[in-house]
């Protein structure tokens, strides 16, 4: 007796799950932002918004949960979320990366997500002021071997993208810079434009907005950005660097492969439609899915080894 | 002339009325809510201005952000809980005001003052913005430093008991600065294996628990509803020719404060939080009652509400010249300009001179409606304060403010660490530590932080480091500054007592 309520009970289950996948979705979704409004992820989810919408059907409820660089939010979705594709999560690289590794207590674990997609990519990119005495890298390079220590660089946070690819330029170039972590981008561009740094290492948005007041010395993408055609990348001035921000969006661990396909259907459409507003500001567009979106994150992984085995080997030093 | 033209036919149109009107309402009512800010204010409008043509949406939040640093006001008078930080000072006389059956009155006042400041915003941000927006790019991180140093100089004058108390709190709100991610280095502190407090305390949640909690209370300890109703005196001073009438007897007050904002909004990252604090203490050294001040005077309220809506445009300098968003809300603009592909810069004044000129007046203009909105919007809420038994005000109050606390960063542990922090700021206001002090040690806490580490690295190269702190012209401004700030009420004491020995030694009370 006990068995058969047992079997009725679980045929009910699998078979409600069978439909809840054959009708997903019929619910609004929840599109959980780590960061805070007003920055790029938040507003790449507020063009994404109104098609996916339009794609999926149902309301998406972009909501912010800002704190620890993403950290918060993260673990409290690998903690809590459930994998039933109503709620999703905006995910970063480096930062999802570099945070457990780099960080006690984070709270969650770089594979602890059901990758849906990279969408887009901002890479890296090293800038001067428009009446600095570098015209080059090579410039830039000479002088901070000449002197080292001597250069300031400031980018965007500890261990972020900004701080692990100035590590990778000191590594790669045989340099000692000073890096100066600020919170975010914004106070980076005071900093640069009243002369209190000698360069910054950001992401490609800031000199499109920044425009003729500074210079672009390099850029770490593979080929150049659509929208900085004169700004070399590093690999055409002889250094193997390729590195940034990957933005994309994640569901929990173990959410049934239909939906997380359905899902990247529906981001793989918006992207394309939301392409036409980003590449103009300095985004590189991406459309690694599934495996690939997991691949990814074992590539960047891989790269920046080098760089966080280092940070991690020195601090035990101490 | 032709651009003025152009500006204004599209600002005359009946759909941009609308939308000042409503936008300038709806911020009034945001920031009347403890917890629900500016920029979440704006965030929330977002998806609505993408729908609008670029000029419609930005007009819009100019609008709601306008509206939302005034309405914060309003609870700071009727509840002694600054809506948004940027009324911390507001509450230091409004709230007396109104316990005194002038509520009106402060509601009056600060309606006009707000008003001005609004304008002195718009009228900096349309005449001064080049050469402003020069002096804003030379704060590096070592004005910062000095400029958080500067502001931990009010201490003195924000605690009224002791001094040494006073900054017993500072370093209390300083700590809790200190919990979550370092800003530098990126390790994490004081979270005691809680993956939630990477987060740190924010800002918001400490300003709700230590100014609503301990009120609330007190309200119901005492079992009392929370005003007295307005006596018919102060009813009239609390008209709009009246609040006119008392604003401009006092042009000194009102020029530097407007003076304060505007510098204070161009530093990047300080904002309205600090330049009503700031503006509240020049009022208060600069009066001739200092005494009066803490128990409803009238200068205060004016200099904290007239500077902190200069903030609102003055902000915009750096934002519409440079790209560098000063507060959140700017963050959020800044945000929308981009998507419409509008680049800060020259070209902003000349080549969509049009729309930028007319983001520009429409702010003047909601700096206007506030008049209106505000005098009616205030008598309603205040009516429903005062005709509301505290019985069901106080459970009221406490629902909204979890609410909002909750809603800030969709975070519950927030709702408990706001609790935490309000029970706390209960017990030491009870043992004298107010809770002004600790909220200004954690404002300025973290810029310090950060000012004086990039500082240091910055002069990594030097023989000694520290040197870097000294170095610019600026810096060293700031500190003398810093140090005038800090001794002046210990001279004027002193000089006091030098000019008439017998006339201070009979007010000298007995040592209790």
């Amino acid at each position: 007796m006990k068995r058969a309520v047992i079997l009725a009970l679980s045929t009910i289950f699998i078979l409600s799950a069978g439909i809840a996948i054959a009708e997903y979705p019929d619910r609004p979704i929840t599109y959980i932002i780590p960061f805070n409004p007003g920055g790029e992820s938040d507003i790449t989810a507020r063009l994404q918004e109104p098609v996916l919408e339009e794609v999926l059907g149902v309301d998406i409820n972009v909501t912010h949960k800002p704190g620890g660089g993403g950290a918060v939010a993260w673990s409290e979705f690998q903690r809590t979320a459930k994998p039933d594709g109503y709620t999703l999560i905006g995910v970063n690289i480096p930062h999802i990366i570099g945070q457990p590794l780099l960080r006690k207590d984070t709270g969650y674990e770089t594979n602890g997500f059901d990758l849906i997609m990279w969408f887009h990519f901002t890479p890296n990119a090293l800038i001067v002021r428009d009446d600095s005495p570098f015209k080059t890298l090579k410039d830039f390079i000479d002088y901070a071997k000449a002197h080292p220590k001597v250069v300031t660089v400031g980018g965007s946070g500890s261990y972020s993208a900004n701080h692990l690819e100035t590590l990778r330029l000191e590594r790669e170039a045989g340099i000692k810079l000073t890096y100066i972590p600020h919170t975010g981008t914004g106070p980076l561009a005071p900093a640069i434009l009243g002369g209190h740094l000698t360069a910054l290492m950001n992401y490609s948005m800031l000199p499109v907005q920044l425009g003729d007041k500074v210079r672009v010395l390099a850029v770490a993408s593979d080929e150049r950005v659509e929208t900085l055609p004169n700004a070399p990348t590093f690999k055409e001035q002889g250094y193997d660097i390729v590195g940034g921000a990957f933005r994309g969006v994640a569901a929990p661990k173990g959410t049934p492969k239909e939906i997380t396909a359905k899902l990247a259907d529906a981001f793989t459409k918006t992207n394309k439609k939301i392409a036409a507003k980003q590449v103009p500001l300095g985004f590189v567009m991406t459309y690694a899915t599934g495996d690939a979106a997991q691949a990814l994150v074992d590539k960047m992984r891989k790269s920046y080894s080098d760089v966080i085995d280092e940070i991690i080997k020195e601090r035990e030093k101490k | 002339m032709e651009l003025f033209w152009k500006v204004a036919v599209e600002l005359m149109h009946p759909f941009v009325f609308f939308l000042i009107l409503g936008g300038v309402t709806a911020g009034l009512f945001v920031g009347a809510m403890p917890g629900l800010t500016a920029a979440m204010a704006l965030a929330v409008l977002l998806p609505f201005t993408f729908t609008l043509p670029p000029l419609h949406g930005l007009v819009a939040l100019g609008a709601v952000y306008m509206g939302a640093i005034y309405g914060g006001s309003f609870a700071a008078i009727l509840v002694n809980t600054p809506g948004t930080p940027s009324s911390i000072a507001t509450a230091f006389e409004g709230y007396p005001m109104a316990k005194d059956g002038r509520a009106l009155e402060a509601i009056g006042l600060a309606t006009v003052s707000s008003a001005i400041g609004g304008l002195a915003g718009v009228f900096f941000l349309l005449v001064l913005s080049p050469p402003l927006a020069r002096l804003s790019i030379q704060f590096g991180s070592a004005e910062y430093f000095w400029v958080a140093m500067l502001g931990l100089t009010l201490i003195a004058s924000l605690s009224p008991g002791s001094t040494l108390k006073g900054f017993l709190g500072g370093s209390i709100g300083m700590l809790l600065a200190a919990v979550g991610v370092a800003p530098i280095g990126g390790e994490n502190r004081f979270t005691f294996g809680m993956p939630v407090l990477q987060g740190g305390v924010e800002m918001i949640v400490a300003l709700i628990g230590f100014f609503v909690i301990p009120e609330l209370f007190n309200m119901a300890a005492h079992g009392r509803a929370a005003l007295a109703e307005v006596t018919i005196e102060s009813r009239k001073r609390g008209t709009f020719l009246g609040a006119i009438r008392t604003v401009f007897s006092m042009p000194v007050n009102l020029v530097r404060s407007c003076i304060i904002g505007e510098i204070v909004a161009i530093i990047p990252g300080a904002g309205g939080s600090i330049a009503n604090l700031v503006a509240y203490n020049e009022a208060k050294r600069a009066s001739r009652h200092p005494e009066r001040f803490g128990k409803g005077a009238v200068e205060g309220l004016v200099a904290s509400e007239s500077s902190n809506n200069v903030t609102v445009a003055g902000s915009m300098v750096p934002l519409l010249t440079l790209g560098i968003p000063g507060a959140p809300p700017d963050a959020v603009i800044l945000g929308v300009m981009l998507m419409h592909g509008l680049r800060p810069g020259l070209d902003l004044f000349t080549v969509s001179g049009d729309l930028t000129y007319g983001f520009i007046i429409s702010m003047g203009l909601a700096a206007l409606y506030m008049i209106p909105v505000g005098l009616m919007g205030g008598r309603l809420i205040y009516r429903v304060i005062v005709k509301t038994p505290h019985y069901m005000l106080v459970p009221s109050i406490a629902l909204v403010t979890i609410l909002g606390t909750y809603a800030l960063r969709n975070s519950l542990s927030d709702v408990v660490i706001m609790l935490l922090l309000g029970t706390a700021g209960f017990v030491l206001k009870e043992l004298g530590v107010d809770s002004a002090p600790i909220v200004l040690g954690l404002i300025l806490g973290g810029i310090a932080e950060m000012g004086y580490v990039q500082t240091i690295l910055r002069g990594t190269a030097l023989e000694h480091p520290w040197m870097m702190l000294f170095q610019n012209r600026l810096s060293q401004i700031i500190i003398v500054l810093m140090v005038l700030s800090f001794t002046s009420p210990y001279l004027s004491a002193g000089i006091r007592r030098l000019k008439n020995p017998m006339n201070e030694q009979r007010n000298e009370e007995p040592p209790e």
